[in-house]
């Protein structure tokens, strides 16, 4: 799926990077406020879905390897943060979606989880 | 094991924002003399999960990286607090991070144990009162 397609389904704005909404391709997320958790539990998801804006959210993402972030609950970075993504090549996302209808859309849309590690 | 490179950061124990300019450094660094994919995250990882820790936990200090033909060495030294049991801090869950830490999306109790999966090799001195160093090893 498509970070465009992503982003369509979750009524999302695109904060940056936006030229390359329609050629990356995500196959699966996960969604956690925790950042220690990402970087303990997550292993080749492409995506994070968080309630948590802070520059460490992008970091974290980078850390990963993934190439999208999605805030939800309407929750806005600030130009900082939106910056520190753009050069990193990592789309931000905004939706006004809380985080349990945002992953279940994604989910049935059919992003899925990803393997356990 | 001669060294190829070596890089030193002062990582700024007040400054939460920037902290992880060091793990991003290192990262860019061996994506450009060609290190595979797997072994940049596993570093990054590692790395970025100590220099946050030095950061939330102690009141920051210096990190050196040093890159060889067989392998990489990550030393992440400061002088904070220490860490009194380090076979309790060890285990996964344990933290003594604050409320105000879990807002900022960390204090899980899940760094030093991923450090320990990321790296092949792991060690940790430290002194209470004194600080910590921990040095982690990547074979190449
Ligand atoms: N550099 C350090 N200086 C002093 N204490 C430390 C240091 N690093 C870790 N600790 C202690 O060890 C505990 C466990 O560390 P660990 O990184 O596993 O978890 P955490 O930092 O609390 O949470 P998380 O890493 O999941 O965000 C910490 O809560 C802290 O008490
Ligand atoms: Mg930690």
């Amino acid at each position: 799926m498509t970070v465009r397609q992503i982003a369509e389904i979750l009524d999302a704005e695109i904060l940056c990077c936006e030229e390359l909404a329609d050629s990356v391709n995500i196959h699966s997320a996960c969604g956690s406020d925790m950042m220690s958790d990402v970087l303990a539990y997550v292993k080749d998801q492409g995506m994070l879905l968080t309630g948590l804006v802070n520059p460490q959210v992008v970091r974290t993402a980078e850390m990963m390897d993934m190439c999208c972030v999605a805030f939800v609950r309407g929750k806005r970075p600030d130009a900082a943060i939106i910056q520190l993504a753009q050069s990193k090549n990592i789309i931000l996302l905004t939706t006004q979606e809380r985080m349990y209808p945002a992953c279940g859309k994604l989910y049935k849309a059919g992003l899925d989880a990803g393997k356990p590690i | 094991m001669s060294e190829l490179i070596h890089l030193h950061y002062d990582v700024d124990g007040e400054d939460f924002v920037s902290c992880g300019h060091a793990s991003e450094d290192v990262r860019r660094t061996l994506k450009s003399i060609g290190i595979s994919g797997e072994v940049i995250r596993k570093v990054s990882i590692a790395m970025y999960e100590g220099e946050i820790n030095m950061v939330i936990h102690a009141d920051g200090g210096v990190a050196d990286v040093s890159i060889c033909e067989d392998g990489i060495v990550v030393t992440l030294s400061d002088t904070g607090k220490g860490i009194a049991d380090i076979d309790q801090a060890m285990q996964e869950g344990f933290s003594t991070a604050t409320d105000e830490i879990r807002e900022l999306g960390f204090g899980a109790g899940m760094g030093l144990p991923n450090m320990k999966k990321y790296s092949d090799s792991m060690d940790i001195k430290s002194e209470v009162g004194k600080g910590t160093v921990v040095t982690l090893k990547f074979n190449l």
